[in-house]
């Protein structure tokens, strides 16, 4: 292992997988740093699914190669399997075994002896907060339990990587937060994560570094702050009075902003990326007031990660003749 | 972050050839267990799994047996001939419990996991197939009852009859290979529905299960002759020393008079056969 390897826990470089015509991987890279987390950001169908197979061994790409932890992870995949722990897009958990056999029988296994695999599945469970429902049949849990339980199966062996496929997917805000936690207790322990997610704000509080991709490519990378000041200034919105408003407003806007404003009729809202804030803020106001334009709302804030999502999937996707 | 971030060893990295093997049987075992733990918790199965056979006994028994049973309307005869070919027929139909099983296994994301974690591949599915074992076990004595009820009798030796028993579950054994690879092929619960049970009527009543092969017309009968559930049903009959009804034709051939072996001989071949079958489509199914 060179000195790079024990920095870079997960590797890929320029995978490519295609299903028939679909590019579903278009040459991917990416990096985790040991002890980091990486978030794999991309809507629906953008590839985070099949690098996340690629990575665990389940599926072997057309081209490209990827490293876990050292190992090739095509010429090595069950040393792969040994150090990395999964918790796919669809929890699996065996619904017809208890929460403590299902991690019971993960631990075996993985090689473990009867007693290590039953400690290891009733220290989890009590860690999961499942140790109350830890004998009933998984059939019974809730969403969350499911999934945190499925989780817990990816710790069994303590890996040192952990990928996890839309971790929150299908939770309740209360269950998407303590999966939070969960997650980031175990950075905290120092366990290298990657995750994917279809949610900026997830990415933004869990990740170190986010690479966004869709249609199997990269559109970018770099820290949620980095990629948030790649959407340069802050965005300036207003709500007016009625719907009859809405051009002249605009109109103010596009002289006051540094882009085309965005007008949404339903909401009578008009908002702008402008380059100094406040000033245009006021000068907005002036403008507005002096044509008597009645505004019922006015804010100001920084570009959400939201914005940059859409500003790159959405401009890409109409350049392409889409959406 | 001020995480401390400690190597931790990759276990056992170079394996010995032993402990490979080793661990082939440790995995069995575990999935073994989970598979009958997944009966154990959906006894409705059982009612499943036995309803079908005892409505055949008790159609073939009374409704036809009548007819079929020789003359006089005596079927006493005929029922007892007919409990092997029950007990063949009732573990052949359990393989398609293998077949929905590995198909839902697929669906739910359980052998992604399986895939996922340093196990054997072929544990997997011998997991599967030993679990159905066990599954049989039940449902013969189950079916055992339901025969002496009828009137039959075993009436070779108490060996004889262990023997009779063990033929059973190889044939039970060679026909759950069947399904694991059906159940790996199929796309869908629903089609391994279908799939798993649909070959299983041309392959039991082409046979010696219900009448005198003899008696089957034209290419059926050499089909039948040479099909290795009649195979297993006679060699099953001579063991339990249950004889044909009075009158009916005496089974002629190298198959009908070497039935044990012939019978043994081909669940070994089916096997032969399906087993690298269904690792090699276990190997590639999920990794699409
Ligand atoms: N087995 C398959 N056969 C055919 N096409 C596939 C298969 N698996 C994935 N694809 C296609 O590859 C592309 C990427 O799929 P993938 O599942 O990786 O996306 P994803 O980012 O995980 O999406 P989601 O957020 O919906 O889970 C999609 O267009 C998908 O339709
Ligand atoms: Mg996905």
């Amino acid at each position: 292992m060179s000195e790079n390897d024990r920095q870079v826990a997960v590797r890929a470089r320029d995978l490519v997988k295609t299903y028939g015509s679909t590019r579903a991987l278009d040459g991917v890279d990416l990096e985790v740093p040991s002890g980091k987390v990486l978030g794999l950001l991309g809507p629906n169908g953008a590839g985070k699914t099949t690098t996340v197979r690629i990575l665990t061994t389940l599926l072997k790409p057309d081209s490209g190669e990827a490293w876990v932890a050292g190992r090739d992870v095509l010429a090595e995949p069950d040393s792969v399997r040994r150090v990395i722990g999964l918790s796919g897009q669809y929890a699996a958990v065996d619904e017809n075994l208890t929460g403590f056999e299902n991690l019971y029988m993960v631990g075996r296994l993985y090689g473990q002896n009867k007693a290590t695999a039953r400690a290891r599945a009733r220290e989890l469970l009590a860690r999961f907060q499942l140790d109350e429902a830890a004998d009933r049949p998984s059939k019974g849990y809730s969403g969350g339990m499911r999934r945190r339980l499925d989780l817990a199966g990816a710790l069994v062996a303590e890996p040192t990587v952990v990928i996890l496929d839309e971790p929150t997917t299908g939770l309740d805000p209360r269950g998407r937060i303590e999966m939070w936690e969960v997650i980031k207790e175990l950075v905290a322990d120092g366990t290298t994560v990657l995750l994917t997610t279809q949610y900026l704000e997830e990415a933004d509080q869990l990740a170190d570094s986010i690479v966004v991709i869709d249609k199997g490519r990269v559109i970018a990378r770099g820290t949620a702050d980095e990629l948030k000041s790649q959407i340069s200034g802050e965005r300036l919105e207003l709500v007016v009075s009625t719907v009859d408003e809405l051009p002249a407003t605009a109109k103010v806007l596009a002289e006051v902003g540094a882009a085309e404003p965005a007008i949404d009729e339903h909401t009578r809202r008009v908002d702008v990326i402008v380059d100094t804030g406040p000033k245009a803020l006021v000068e907005a106001l002036r403008l507005l007031d002096a044509q008597n334009v009645v505004v019922q709302d006015v804010a100001l804030h920084r570009p959400t990660l939201d914005d940059v999502f859409l500003s790159l999937t959405g401009s890409r996707a109409e350049s392409e003749g889409e959406q | 972050m001020t995480a401390t971030i400690q190597a931790k060893p990759a276990s056992t990295e170079h394996i010995s050839t032993r402990a490979r093997v080793a661990k082939v049987f440790t995995d069995s075992g575990v999935v073994t267990w989970r598979n009958v733990m997944n009966v154990r918790r959906n006894p409705e199965w059982l009612l499943g799994a036995t309803a079908f056979p005892i409505m055949f006994v008790l159609m073939f028994a009374y409704v036809f047996g009548g007819a079929i049973g020789g003359p006089g309307g005596d079927s006493s005869q005929y029922r007892e001939f007919l409990i092997a070919g029950i007990f063949a027929q009732t573990v052949a139909f359990n393989s398609s419990y293998t077949v929905i099983g590995f198909a839902s296994d697929l669906q739910k994301g359980i052998i992604d996991r399986f895939r996922s974690l340093p196990m054997s591949r072929l544990a997997v599915i011998l997991g599967r197939t030993t679990a159905d074992q066990v599954l049989s076990v039940v449902v013969l004595v189950v079916m055992s009852a339901c025969g002496l009820l009828i009137g039959w009798r075993i009436r070779g030796s108490f060996l004889d009859a262990v023997l009779g028993y063990l033929m059973i579950l190889l044939f039970a054994f060679a026909m759950s290979w069947i399904g694991a690879y059906i159940g790996l092929i199929a796309r869908s619960v629903e089609v391994a529905n279908s799939a798993g049970l649909i070959w299983m009527f041309p392959l039991t009543f082409v046979s010696s299960a219900f009448v005198p092969q003899e008696s089957l017309p034209g290419v059926l009968g050499p089909i039948a002759d040479w099909n290795p559930f009649t195979a297993a049903v006679n060699a099953t009959r001579d063991l339990f020393n249950n004889p044909s009804p009075a009158g009916w034709p005496e089974p002629s051939g190298w198959p009908a008079e070497n039935a044990a072996l012939y019978a043994i001989l081909s669940c070994v071949a089916i096997i032969a056969i399906f087993a690298p079958l269904a690792t090699a489509q276990y190997r590639r199914v999920a990794s699409k």
